[in-house]
């Protein structure tokens, strides 16, 4: 592979998450230690959550609803783009002490 | 009041955790090797469990469960090994693993002669109870008594873990009956 060739895959992975609409935005959630933090977020719908688990050990993301349920493996983020508006309580299905508030606006 | 609610406390421990108080109780305050090393214990004897029961258990939940302890337990005893040997620190075996130990391969063989949903009960219980007297011991013994800050930390760590699995473990409880 060149150089240049190198250099265009970069520049397009930096500007890619640029593309999406501006308005969406991505909002991290961090889990570290068993603590879900915020505990308490505010998003729109269109926004993306991203999850980062910090632990060496799996966590979930369950929506008490069934809106979402996100496996998050040790060490790994992954994502969910909010599809509608409303208060969404979710926990860790392996450990539901971890529990936490997405307050999901229009 | 307050006397009667200590005395119901204590009741209650003593009920759940004879081994743990017993080990208190012949050695007032563990030192850090032999706390690492009650730690550890526990989390081998809840892999032990687990493994049992991902041979014996029927139902989808309690398979599921046990093979969330198994991964748990060995995530938690690798980073207490490695801490163990950052540290210079050589675990120390003492009566209250000795008496865990033992009281663990006793249920152990009382739950290898069950089978089907008569297993499956017992475990879920059994992984309840265990993991509130484990989480007791850790409260008010092991995280007070340990004097260097990385292992009070990582045994903090293991509490919640702990706690996490008392409540999923009564959740599968609950869903079996």
């Amino acid at each position: 592979m060149k150089p240049g060739r190198l250099a265009t895959i970069a520049l397009a992975v930096v500007f890619l998450p640029m593309v999406v609409p501006a308005h969406a935005a991505t909002i991290q959630i961090v889990m570290e230690n068993l603590v879900i933090s915020p505990a308490e977020a505010t998003a729109k719908v269109g926004d993306t959550i991203e999850w980062v688990n910090k632990d060496v050990f799996a966590h979930t993301a369950t929506a008490r609803g069934g809106d979402f349920d996100v496996m998050l493996p040790p060490k790994k983020s992954a994502t969910f783009v909010l599809k509608k508006a409303g208060t969404v309580e979710y926990y860790c299905r392996y450990h539901p002490n971890m529990k936490a508030t997405l307050k999901v606006e229009p | 009041m307050f006397v009667r609610w200590s005395a119901a406390i204590a009741a209650a421990v003593l009920l759940s955790s004879p081994v743990l108080l017993q080990g208190a109780s012949a050695a007032d305050k563990p030192t850090d090797p032999q706390i690492a090393h009650i730690a550890y214990t526990a989390g081998v004897i809840d892999i032990n469990a687990a493994k049992q029961a991902q041979k014996k258990a029927r139902n989808k939940d309690v398979k599921a469960f046990a093979a969330d302890m198994v991964r748990d337990h060995e995530a938690v005893n690798k980073q207490a090994l490695a801490l163990v040997k950052k540290l210079n620190v050589t675990p120390e075996d003492n009566d209250t693993s000795k008496a865990l130990s033992k009281q663990a391969s006793e249920k152990l063989a009382e739950l290898d002669k069950l089978s089907g949903a008569a297993y499956d009960k017992a475990y879920v219980a059994n992984e309840v109870a265990y993991h509130k007297t484990v989480n007791g011991a850790l409260e008010t013994q092991l995280i007070p008594s340990a004097s260097n800050a990385e292992l009070k930390s990582l045994l903090q760590t293991g509490l919640k873990i702990f706690q996490g699995h008392q409540q999923h473990a009564e959740h599968v409880a609950a869903e079996l009956k």
